[in-house]
């Protein structure tokens, strides 16, 4: 490999280091899981091939530094063995970041692991004019900081109230993190400010007689960065109730991206330039 | 109001707030009540909650307005 292609390279995850002819190889994660195989693969690569560490990014994925130009090949050919592919770099749709999600925590209000499956099988590595991240978390409690993401996907619930079955205990008012709810148990009242919810599902989760049900569904925020400029991601769509009307989203928020964005320029830079009004007005077409 | 049994979890954090609950409500018969003093927040956001995937059922909040709540909890049915 004389005539190293560094872009080709940098395509395939190599990061090139400081260091002459070495390179830092990143692993391709999806929503930070790696199985004991992989492991064992990524072992023996960074030990035999690399300094015998790995590096954890922030992004959830992890990269084996110190790979001489030499070895590149026969690294790819040792990881593909064992399960484990090369990670993306530059201006593509890069890891796909994910908490743990439903299948495992208590808190957890979607199946962050299959949204971040499904997201990879659709649009990983996907070619852009500049990067673009998304990022899944399963609740509010915003573990995986969703509005970092130039796209990301947070797990909701939309509260529904039944007089009916309501002890008007109080509880709902006390776990409620957004000052939503407010009950009257002497007078046995209660009212829900929608516009103050969050759709965290505390009220749902907790309420000891079921008074609070609520299908959970996905709150989408368009636009984060969190690099030398910061821009928090913007929510102002509805709480999306099915995997077919996100996967709508995401295809033409990316679409957009694609044939709108300058060279290098992320995402929010683009709808800045353009204007939210248009994101919003072609996101409101498909659902 | 008859109250079985009290317990004051606000000095300890999850989980063992929920630990002490759990072991206090095992002593206890189906349909006796406890009262759990803790504190807003964490324990507030998990302690309930953790009561009712265990089958229990809070059925009275008080706001006691110096940082905690005292709710009255049924002990719920053994599986």
């Amino acid at each position: 490999m004389a005539d190293a292609n560094f872009k080709e390279l940098k395509k395939g995850g190599f990061m090139k280091q400081k260091q002459k002819d070495r390179f830092s190889m990143r692993l391709k994660t999806i929503g930070g899981q790696v199985t004991i195989q992989q492991l064992e693969t990524i072992r023996h690569v960074a030990g035999t091939y690399g300094h015998g560490y790995i590096h954890l990014t922030s992004r959830q994925g992890i990269e084996i530094p110190f790979i001489a130009l030499e070895d590149i090949d026969t690294v790819k050919k040792e990881l593909a063995k064992g399960g484990v592919q090369n990670g993306v770099c530059g201006a593509r749709l890069r890891t796909i970041t994910a908490c743990q999600g439903n299948a495992v925590c208590p808190s957890g209000l979607i199946d962050t692991q299959h949204i971040a499956k499904e997201c990879e099988a659709r649009y990983g590595g996907r070619e852009f004019p500049a990067k673009f991240k998304i990022g899944i978390t399963g609740c509010p409690n915003n573990c995986l900081k969703t509005e970092e993401n130039d796209l990301g996907i947070k797990g909701g619930i939309e509260p529904q109230w039944h007089h009916d079955d309501c002890i008007f205990c109080g509880l709902c008012q006390a776990v409620c993190p957004s000052s939503a709810i407010t009950v009257n148990k002497k007078e046995k009242t209660l009212s829900f400010s929608k516009d103050q919810c969050i759709f965290c599902g505390k009220c749902v989760t907790t309420c000891p007689t079921s008074a609070w049900t609520g299908q959970a569904g996905y709150n989408v925020s368009l636009g984060g960065l969190y690099g030398k400029q910061i821009t928090i991601g913007r929510h102002f769509l509805p709480l999306l109730h099915s995997e077919d009307e996100l996967y709508r989203v995401i295809d033409v928020v990316l679409d957009f991206f694609e044939s709108h964005a300058k060279p290098g320029e992320r995402f929010a830079r683009t709808v800045e330039r353009i204007g939210w009004d248009k994101v919003e007005q072609l996101v409101r077409e498909v659902l | 109001m008859n109250i079985d049994n009290t317990i004051d979890i606000t000095d300890v954090v999850c989980p063992v707030t929920y630990v002490k609950v759990k072991v206090e409500l095992e002593d206890m018969e189906p349909g006796q009540v406890l009262s759990v003093r803790l504190n807003s927040g964490d324990a507030m956001q998990n302690v309930p909650r953790s009561l009712k995937n265990d089958g229990h059922r809070v059925f009275d909040v008080t706001d006691n307005e110096d940082g905690t709540y005292t709710i009255l909890v049924e002990r719920g049915q053994d599986d």
